[in-house]
């Protein structure tokens, strides 16, 4: 009984729990996220790095066998995936803080969503043909 | 007061003692901050970093869409990538991603709770700037060095 004042009050106004807004649950999970997917792109990007330096003046034969290999190619999509989900949420994030109209706001955010979707889907295809 | 072109700026309504709206600043005071302090301009250029990176990432897909489509779309990108132009934009995105990256490991000791008084924000940037330089020249001396 003592709680009953406090489980029937809130803080957040009803356009905040609309939009998912506030300081719990789906609040922290874009942050969370970001955090995740950089910390994984560490090692991706490393390994990356070294093999495109290896891969300079590389004929396209040589450039595709090296992607057919399972490991590149596994490593690449996820290196796509993570890449592409990493900078939507950081795009998300400039454009969240920089974009003071609230229709170009969201319309530029779900732009830059489904230009980095499409991309990502691009580039997952491209080495899945040539892995498979 | 004028209207409210952004609901967030409710957030931002104080009043003065008379009980007059105001307009609260908004942080950071871009008219009294000082942007080219060391921490303010590395943390800036995270962002553009992290945007420049972000339009980098078409060169990957371009460079993976066109070794799926065959030799001559694939010789076109090669094409690009060794030309003056194309050398200056993957040196430049090679800092970038390596400036971000770095910049990245900076601010993930930060979210753990490590690094924040202000000696270390200022040795470990000078170490992200450093780290940056060397990492760039050492990807592309191995370039070099493959490529030759």
């Amino acid at each position: 009984m003592a709680n009953e004042y406090a489980d029937h009050t809130t803080l957040r106004s009803p356009l905040g729990r609309v939009r998912g807004l506030g300081s719990a649950k789906s609040g922290t999970m874009h942050w969370w996220h970001q955090r995740v997917t950089s910390a994984l792109l560490l090692p991706l990007t490393l390994w990356f790095a070294l093999s495109a330096a290896l891969l300079a003046g590389a004929s396209h034969a040589e450039t595709v066998a090296w992607i057919a290999r399972p490991h590149n190619a596994v490593l690449l999509l996820a290196t796509i995936g993570l890449s592409f989900h990493h900078t939507a949420a950081g795009m998300q994030v400039i454009l969240e803080d920089y974009v003071n109209q609230e229709w170009l706001r969201m319309g530029a955010v779900l732009a830059v969503k489904t230009i980095c979707s499409l991309l990502a889907l691009a580039s997952a295809l491209a080495v899945l043909r040539i892995a498979i | 007061m004028s209207i409210m072109q952004d609901g967030r700026e409710a957030t931002m309504v104080g009043r003065r003692t008379d009980g007059s709206t105001i307009k609260r600043p908004l942080s950071p005071h871009l008219q009294v901050y000082d942007m080219l302090q060391l921490t303010s301009a590395l943390s800036i250029s995270s962002r553009i970093t992290g945007a420049a990176w972000g339009v980098g990432l078409g060169l990957l897909v371009w460079w993976l869409v066109a070794a799926a489509s065959g030799p001559s779309a694939f010789a076109t990108v090669q094409w690009f990538m060794s030309s003056w132009l194309g050398l200056l934009g993957l040196f430049g995105m090679t800092g970038a991603a390596w400036y971000h990256t770095l910049n990245g490991v900076r601010h993930l000791a930060w979210d753990a709770g490590y690094g924040y008084d202000i000696p270390s924000t200022y040795r470990s940037g000078r170490i992200v700037l450093v780290g940056t330089v060397v990492m760039t020249l050492l990807t592309w001396i191995i370039a070099s060095i493959v490529w030759a």
